[in-house]
């Protein structure tokens, strides 16, 4: 029999083994979030991501190495990104009879999401390259990296922050919006795509499918204006 | 499946190209998504050739960004350097923006009369 210790680097070093780890752990992060009652704090993406850090971790695996495997994954974000053009379609009516709400939303969230992320983190001293990269971190990530670069902040800190308010912001939504009693569909998947991109998406089309649609439409024009005032409101508090 | 997905890579591809011979705020996917929706409108049956495999891609949206999030822990030294002042100013920002953006949506939907009763939550709903 060969030495286990020999399949282990040859395992290690192709895609296989790891490209298997990130679907198996997203199967038990779902199968954890079904079991849980699909609540929203049992947030699939944050228990994969929690099964692969602690595997990364244990097997002494750099993340370089973990993402030749997980590319692949990773790779069907854009393609997923199209596919929002359907639901998007279909809402079409719905969508052009919330045109003002819909603008009005996205003014005052995408807003909000920078200044007051801004402001709270200068209070605790934060400023120059890190405050550049937490103004986008609400946009998807491409665009937030894009953003950051320009305005002087670190692409792959961006990446990082992108991803943490993207999962807090689909962990919150849903209590937080039934608290104050918002019960439409269309204002609750639109604010969550603005201040939470794809994440916030993802959560909304596991509840609703106009809340999916919406989210997808307040994520991509977030995109937009956050490319446009991100820069003067980092030259206003930065 | 395999002919719906080379569309949608096609549409992808396009917009990869437009975004960056245009210069264009959006990244590619988010162009390609707006030239499908306008492909959609001119051709119907377009919509429901794709939308089996587009509604398969979306229902594990979720498990697209497992690569990403774990490049969250790569990152760990940077984000423990200035830990509290970023969690607060996420988790702040990240409740503010949702709050602000949803009552703001409803309160213009009512003012300009674009409720929708269709698009409701139920009491029972979670």
């Amino acid at each position: 029999m060969t030495d286990p210790a020999l399949i282990w680097s040859y395992l290690a070093q192709g895609p296989l083994l790891w490209l298997t780890a990130t679907l198996v752990a997203y199967v038990i992060g779902d199968a954890l979030f079904r079991a849980a009652g699909r609540q929203s704090w049992a947030n699939p993406v944050l228990i994969a991501v929690i099964l692969l850090a602690l595997l990364l971790g244990a097997t002494g695996t750099d993340y370089g190495t973990y993402f030749g495997g997980a590319q692949f994954v990773h790779f069907m974000l854009g393609p997923a990104t199209v596919c929002l053009a359907l639901p998007l379609y279909d809402n079409l009516p719905r969508v052009r009879r919330a045109a003002w709400p819909m603008l009005a939303g996205l003014v005052v969230g995408s807003g909000m999401a920078i200044v007051s992320a801004l402001l709270i983190a200068r209070a605790f001293g934060i400023s120059g390259p890190v405050l550049a990269s937490l103004a986008p971190k609400s946009t998807t990530a491409p665009v937030a990296i894009g953003i950051a670069e320009r305005i002087g902040g670190q692409p792959t800190l961006t990446a990082a922050l992108v991803l943490l308010t993207g999962i807090f912001g689909a962990i919150v939504v849903t209590p937080l919006l039934n608290a104050l009693r918002v019960r439409d569909w269309r204002a609750r998947g639109f604010a969550v795509g603005v201040a939470a991109h794809g994440i916030g998406t993802a959560r909304a089309f596991q509840v609703n499918e106009t809340a999916g649609a919406f989210s997808g439409i307040g994520m991509g024009l977030n995109a937009v204006l956050t490319a446009v005032i991100a820069p003067i409101v980092v030259g206003w508090l930065g | 499946m395999i002919t719906a997905l080379s569309l949608i890579l096609a549409f992808q591809l396009v917009g990869e190209i437009l975004s960056r011979a245009l210069d264009l705020p959006l990244p590619g996917p988010v162009v390609g998504l707006c030239l499908l929706v306008a492909a959609c409108i001119l051709r119907p049956a377009l919509a429901a050739r794709l939308r089996p495999t587009a509604q398969g891609l979306l229902s594990h949206l979720s498990l697209f960004f497992v690569p990403a999030g774990v490049g969250v822990v790569a990152h760990w030294p940077v984000l423990r350097d200035h830990g509290i002042g970023l969690a607060l100013a996420i988790m702040g920002s990240t409740l503010v923006a949702i709050a602000a953006g949803a009552l703001t949506f409803q309160w213009v939907a009512r003012w300009t009369g674009a409720v929708d009763p269709s698009a409701l939550k139920g009491r029972g709903d979670d």
